[in-house]
């Protein structure tokens, strides 16, 4: 591998690593990670929170799939279910997706664009200490409050939490105050990671680092950013209106006297449509990255590649109402939505068709991150078809709140999110520990997570079409849906092996992992071009790039990028 | 290491066609009312031209599938790294404005395609003329069960919703009035049509003209609290002489028999009358299903179990038995009260 001569004498911070253990030195280290306000330990700790939630709604997925492994079990009573599987999609949703997004964009973004740190460094920490107590109140819900109806006070009202069923006439306790206040206080968390991207990407950028020399990764979490501050808005306000209905006396979602459940749906998925692309687009940030590193050639297309990622943030903001299908619009509105939805199609294609044009003649090596890319694109295929089917209203008559729906949106959230996000883990482990995350349990760990992931979510497409709706607790013996759902469960063990394994990798690789050195993958971006891990400066000098490949340039000084710009 | 990327497009690609077998399979020989729901087995006008939509967009996107996942496999099988050793960089390629508008223009002219086919098909199902031969029939979302009113026949259903038989030669199709007395349900018979969301506050509508008798089932498609995965449906398709006669039965006031008077008594001196309504008794309750002509049904408690005096005795005494979280309170009658109470109800035919 070329090493990399640009200017980064790393060896400056030298810092002595104090092996010995004494409480005293334990607490100086907490309250360093604590206080912090570095971006690269706050990106550590939303990766590290991020995972931690990642095992937690495994865990319930698990057992929701104990539960629906037959029908008639009483693994779990209704109450508990419900419980279940609206923590299952609310943590999965926030508090894994909203968190990795600023997990690799905080400790990325600066050292990509060669800056020393975030735009806004206590609001860095303020964002993440905020996202981190908001997921805490939330699961203190199933130890804190009284009105346990079943099992405790845990958010039970699915994640789109629809109203009436929030308010207090049915739901009593204080279930749906948990799943409202946890979601506005991580929204402010969101809110202010989102700002910190946007002004450290648009400001912070060094010489030469023109916005089209931007690495795409850094295009994708400013379009994200932007998204995120447009549709966490929505959302808290009408958090705000369901606790003032709740407490206040208000009538907003009450439909007893006279309010509206309608409103609810649409401020709900105001915010939710918009946010299935805040998940998605950082994890296209990724696969930008990993698959020209990868193929060894540069991306295909980046003008358009960025042109889409805008594109797709624009029209995601008209296409709310195609949640929405069956609730009663009339048909011209039906019409409008279908026509919106289809429209994002396009650009996404665009991004599929780019990221095989940067393979095409490449020298593609299949390491564990370029496995997880490559499978991303086929499922991310599949997920977008998917799509394109549940965009054609009257089949989403059929198809809506059944298991396809579930199998649909996991392909994207699994299929496409999480394959990226153990891409990129892979990938930039050994920038942030200074170590490679083994490739042979790297290699065991996609394997059975890509049989698993399509043994269960191959099927549930079957189990849609068959007539099983989603959310619930069990179903009848004679719909013939049996065989299907043992086969989705066994997927989920499969899967959650393999997530243990990745579990298990990333611990023992910390202590045992081959040294990385500065630039393992042979890269290009910036990031590459300190030391492994970054001294607490990042860059020594302030870095000057000429080219969107800046670490290109100096390995090849006889065919730089700047020629072709 | 190299066959990897090879493997993982085999894979995908055996589900997929495994999928469409079997898709294709149900579609060919479901006929009539199925115990699996399949959408692929449509029994009624809405759920066919649905279905018929539905191989249109298989069509498409299976064709999208096939070619760009092939690109994708052959892309990761031709140009993978031949041996650790070869370092050396391939040619460097930026874009192509051609070829990128090429793969602009495509998708752009399968969007307009897709878009209009099914904005007719739109209109076609939502707007459909009624005729007038059309039976109304208003369906109420209840937690956790259903109430069907047929305003022009003075009936008031449960749970099994009856409607005729309907021919080409005598279309009689059945306009549903969708309404919801607390949270959001959802009409789901997919084999009659596609669902649609009973809303407080809102009045939504569906139809279909069922063309098989029989019993299709179904259930409430809009997580709707505690016990929404009990919230069946059940269609009874009628031939015009069951209809007739299920109608007849229906419009008669309840059987009142002097042998079973002691339960009569108790259901109206007991807090049953508060929430049921037995037609020409003090019982008037709305709260909980009309119980008129509770023995000409098929189940009790939404589908959650079929209606005979053993499981009704047993419903009445703790309804958590067959549905926990219910909104029926267990009763707290003694043994005595119980058999009483159930052989009167028994006897309402």
């Amino acid at each position: 591998m070329a090493d990399s001569t640009f200017p980064v004498p790393g060896a400056l911070e030298a810092a002595p690593h104090g092996r010995r253990w004494s409480q005293a030195a334990f607490l100086a280290w907490l309250h360093d990670w604590v206080v912090t306000v570095d971006h690269k330990k706050l990106g550590i700790l939303y990766m590290l929170y991020s995972i931690f939630f990642l095992l937690v709604g495994g865990v319930e997925a698990i057992l929701i799939r104990i539960q629906l492994v037959r029908p008639d079990m009483h693994f779990l009573s209704p109450w508990v279910f419900n419980r279940v599987f609206t923590m299952h999609g609310t943590t999965m949703v926030f508090l894994v997706g909203m968190t990795y997004i600023f997990g690799f964009a905080n400790y990325l973004v600066p050292l990509m664009v060669g800056a020393r740190d975030m735009a806004f460094p206590r609001l860095n920490a303020l964002s993440f200490w905020l996202t981190f107590f908001g997921g805490i109140l939330l699961y203190y819900s199933f130890i804190g409050g009284y009105g346990l109806y079943g099992a405790s006070s845990a958010p039970d009202t699915m994640w789109w939490a629809y109203s009436p069923l929030t308010e207090r006439a049915f739901s009593p306790g204080h279930a749906p105050d948990y799943w409202a206040l946890s979601l506005i206080v991580t929204g402010f968390g969101t809110i202010g990671a989102s700002i910190n991207v946007i002004a450290t990407a648009l400001c912070l950028r060094c010489k030469g680092m023109t916005l089209m020399r931007l690495p795409l990764f850094v295009w994708l979490n400013v379009v994200t950013s932007f998204l995120a501050l447009l549709a966490i808005t929505p959302l808290t306000a009408a958090q705000v209106m369901l606790l003032i209905d709740r407490y206040l006396g208000g009538h907003f979602f009450d439909t007893q006297a006279g309010g509206s459940a309608l409103i609810w749906a649409h401020f709900f998925w105001i915010f939710g449509h918009p946010e299935v692309y805040v998940l998605v687009l950082p994890a296209f940030a990724i696969a930008n990255e990993v698959i020209p590193v990868f193929s060894r050639k540069a991306i295909f297309g980046y003008p358009a590649m960025a042109a889409a990622s805008v594109g797709i943030a624009f029209v995601s903001l008209g296409v709310w109402a195609h949640h929405m299908f069956t609730i009663g619009m009339t048909s011209v509105g039906n019409t409008f939505f279908v026509l919106s939805t289809m429209l994002v199609g396009i650009p996404t294609g665009i991004k599929i068709f780019n990221w095989v044009a940067t393979m095409w003649g490449g020298k593609i090596r299949f390491a564990t991150p370029m496995l997880f890319c490559t499978a991303f694109l086929f499922q991310f295929l599949i997920a977008g078809l998917t799509g394109i089917i549940l965009s054609v209203a009257p089949w989403n008559w059929q198809l809506h709140n059944s298991y396809f729906v579930i199998a649909h949106f996991h392909y994207v959230l699994v299929g496409a999110i999480v394959f990226c996000i153990f891409a990129g883990i892979y990938y930039w482990y050994p920038k942030v520990t200074g170590r490679m995350l083994s490739e042979k349990l790297g290699k065991w760990h996609f394997w059975l997570f890509v049989i698993g992931f399509h043994v269960s979510f191959d099927t549930m497409h079957v189990l849609g079409i068959l007539g099983m709706p989603r959310s619930i607790f069990t179903y009848e013996a004679d719909r013939g849906w049996a065989p299907w759902n043992f086969v989705v469960s066994i997927g989920g063990f499969i899967q959650a092996i393999a997530v243990l394994v990745f579990a298990f990798n990333l611990v023992h690789s910390y202590f045992k992992g081959r040294v990385a050195g500065n630039d393992p993958w042979d890269a290009w971006t910036l990031e590459w071009a300190t030391p492994s891990p970054p001294p607490a400066y990042n860059f020594a000098e302030d870095p000057v790039v000429t080219s969107r490949r800046p670490l290109w340039d100096i390995k090849h000084p006889e065919d730089p990028d700047w020629r072709y710009e | 290491m190299l066959t990897e990327p090879y493997r993982c497009v085999k894979w995908s690609a055996k589900g997929f066609l495994f999928l469409l077998v079997f898709f294709a399979w149900h579609a060919v020989f479901a006929e009539g009312p199925q115990s699996t729901p399949s959408i692929f087995a449509p029994a009624s006008t809405p759920a066919s031209n649905i279905y018929e939509l539905s191989l249109f967009v298989i069509a498409i996107t299976g064709g999208i599938f096939v070619t760009v996942g092939s690109l994708i496999a052959y892309a990761a099988f031709k140009y993978r790294q031949h041996g650790q050793d070869d370092t050396s960089e391939p040619a460097q390629i930026y874009g192509s404005a051609q070829v990128e508008l090429a793969w602009t223009v495509v998708p752009v002219l399968i969007v307009v395609v897709l878009f209009l086919t099914t904005a007719r098909m739109i209109f076609a199902i939502q707007d459909a003329p009624k005729p007038k031969s059309a039976l109304d029939v208003t369906v109420v979302g209840h937690q956790y069960w259903w109430e069907f009113n047929y305003p022009r026949l003075g009936i008031r259903g449960v749970n099994e919703l009856h409607v005729p038989l309907s021919d080409a030669n005598h279309p009689t199709p059945t306009f549903l009035t969708l309404l919801s007395a607390d949270v959001i349900h959802s009409f789901w018979v997919p084999q009659l049509s596609g669902k649609t969301d009973l809303v407080p506050n809102k009045i939504n509508y569906l139809w279909i003209d069922p063309r098989h008798p029989g019993t299709y089932v179904g259930q409430c498609a809009q997580f709707c609290g505690v016990e929404h995965a009990k919230m069946l449906l059940r269609v009874y398709v009628d031939t015009p002489d069951q209809f007739a006669a299920w109608v007849k039965n229906q419009q008669q006031p309840a059987v009142n028999d002097p042998k079973v008077a002691e339960g009569r008594h108790v259901f109206e001196t007991q807090a049953c009358m508060n929430c049921h309504t037995i037609a020409g008794t003090a019982a008037t309750g709305r709260f909980g299903p009309d119980l008129t002509h509770l023995m000409s049904r098929e189940t009790i408690a939404s589908g959650a179990t079929t209606n005979t005096p053993e499981h009704l005795r047993e419903w009445i005494r703790n309804p958590d038995t067959f549905k926990p979280g219910s909104l029926m309170p267990a009763m707290q009658l003694n043994d005595q009260q119980l058999d009483q109470v159930t052989a009167y109800l028994s006897t309402l035919k």
